[in-house]
């Protein structure tokens, strides 16, 4: 193995590693600290209300072009009722998840990486820890947890919007009958397909949200140090999010048929 | 003894920063730390608050030996101190006001009113009682270093620790800060510990002057004793000479 392959892999161990310490440090503080409930509604703010737009937009042209890429295949051999079932379980258990996780990954991931990091080199953490704050405490659970609690709403809502665009789409461009493509949505759609997708972006919300305060927390000195640690929070959350959505995808088909 | 410091030891990968620090501070007592830059006094300066975790050795705070204590057995202890560092540190998403009262916000055993007069106490105890409603953005670098002291004296903790106050200020803010450091030592009767390349700054805060030198304490002295000693280390460091030429007079 070359020396850069072995310090590729060292690297990966070291973050595996800092990351399943900081989920301990995170579990621990919400035992035995207070939660700082202002700050996860001001997170919860920041992160699930500010992102809305982009959540939105991504969610509702993937459903309009899932949705025509579908029914032009279907319409081949005369399935065009069955578009709307198939963007709905795609969006409900796959796309609405993943893609949700990639945006706020890409919106939130970069944002709290660059904060923590700027605090970072800055002192400000050193200050923090000083007056008697545990910086897991006050930066990182409320992150985490407001990460954790608007991952569902903003799946919900862009697989709603997909839906919603989709039927658009179908009905209005494509002029497929409206009764049978709703009727079959509901009758193809299963409540597991839907739980399959909450499962997951809730696991995807802890993904960003451990590996951004990580990065931010861990950050090296100087403006490219922020950089650098912005850059890897995206790029390592949003790696992640695509490698565990197949993993969980073959755990919860078997857990949830 | 409020602080003893034995046989410190800290490298940064091949790097060695402290060798074996040895010294002690009586409750109190105001300390200037001098050494060339880069030569680890900030280090050691966040070695005694558990900033930083020691290679080797011990820091014992009022008789407890915190090194090797994790974070969340760190944070009583950290109560005891108050620090000011190099760049103020501020947490610039807050006002001056909520930058001050922070500790006492997080706690929440003060009402708001109480709060708010002590944040005008200490402001004002800095001369900057007006400011509150400002950002950390729209001060000067004295101001901010004002602003950082403000902050950590409000809650009256037993220790100050100053990290470089007077850097990269010019010579009147400089002596607005040292004054303001004397003030609140003898306000406050705290113990207090500055780490500074600033002679003059050395000279005028600390009652007794440690000076760090090859990762060692190599003086610990008088101010008096100190700047008139012969010693070439000490005699070379303090008034400034790169290099002794023979007709240098010692």
């Amino acid at each position: 193995m070359t020396s850069f392959a072995k310090q590729q892999v060292r690297e990966w161990f070291d973050g595996v590693g800092r990351g399943a310490i900081l989920c301990g440090e995170i579990a621990s503080s919400l035992f035995r600290a207070k939660v700082a409930w202002r700050d996860v509604l001001y997170q919860m703010y920041f992160i699930g209300v500010k992102s809305q737009s982009v959540v939105a937009i991504t969610g509702a042209f993937t459903g309009m072009v899932l949705c025509a890429q579908t029914a032009f295949q279907f319409h081949k051999v005369k399935m065009d009722t069955a578009t709307l079932a198939v963007v709905s379980v795609g969006m409900g258990s796959e796309l609405g998840p993943v893609l949700t996780g990639l945006m706020v990954a890409g919106r939130v991931g970069a944002a709290i990486a660059a904060e923590l990091g700027t605090m970072r080199v800055t002192e400000q953490i050193d200050a923090l820890r000083t007056l008697a704050t545990h910086p897991i405490d006050y930066l990182v659970v409320p992150r985490f947890l407001a990460t954790l609690l608007v991952m569902p709403l903003l799946t919900a809502e862009s697989v709603c919007l997909g839906i919603l665009a989709a039927y658009i789409v179908a009905v209005f461009l494509l002029g497929i009958n409206p009764t049978y493509l709703w009727y079959n949505m509901l009758h193809y759609t299963h409540t597991n397909d839907m739980l399959t997708g909450m499962i997951k972006t809730f696991i995807f919300g802890a993904i960003v949200a451990v590996i951004a305060c990580d990065k931010g927390l861990n950050c090296p000195q100087g403006a490219e140090g922020v950089g650098r640690a912005t850059t890897e929070a995206v790029v390592y959350s949003s790696i992640t999010i695509l490698i565990s959505n197949f993993f969980l995808t073959m755990l919860l088909q078997r857990l949830l048929p | 003894m409020m602080i003893e410091v034995r046989n410190l030891k800290k490298r940064f990968g091949s790097l060695p920063v402290l060798q074996g620090v040895n010294f002690s501070i009586e409750k109190g007592e105001a300390i200037s730390i001098i050494g060339v830059s880069g030569g680890g006094k900030s280090v050691l300066l966040k070695h005694l608050v558990g900033l930083i975790n020691p290679d080797a050795g011990e820091v014992f705070i009022d008789g407890q030996n915190i090194a090797g204590l994790s974070e969340r057995e760190l944070l009583p202890v950290r109560r005891k101190f108050g620090m000011l560092f190099q760049g103020a540190a501020l947490f610039d998403s807050m006002t001056v006001e909520e930058n001050v009262a922070f500790i006492l916000n997080r706690e929440r055993k003060t009402s708001p009113e109480d709060i708010a007069r002590r944040v005008e106490e200490v402001l004002d105890l800095v001369g900057l009682n007006g400011i509150q409603k400002q950002k950390p953005a729209e001060l000067s670098g004295g101001m901010r270093k004002r602003v950082g002291l403000a902050r950590a004296v409000i809650y009256h903790p037993e220790i100050l620790l100053y990290d470089e106050p007077t850097t990269g200020l010019d010579p009147i803010a400089s002596d607005t800060i040292d004054r303001l450091i004397i003030r609140v030592v003898q306000k406050l009767q705290v113990t207090s510990i500055a780490v500074t390349h600033d002679m003059r700054s050395a000279r005028r805060i600390g009652q007794r002057i440690l000076m760090l030198h090859e990762g060692r304490i190599y003086a610990d002295q008088k101010p008096e004793d100190l700047f008139k000693s012969k010693d070439p280390v000490i005699y070379r460091f303090v008034n400034g000479i790169s290099e002794l030429k023979k007709d240098d007079e010692l």
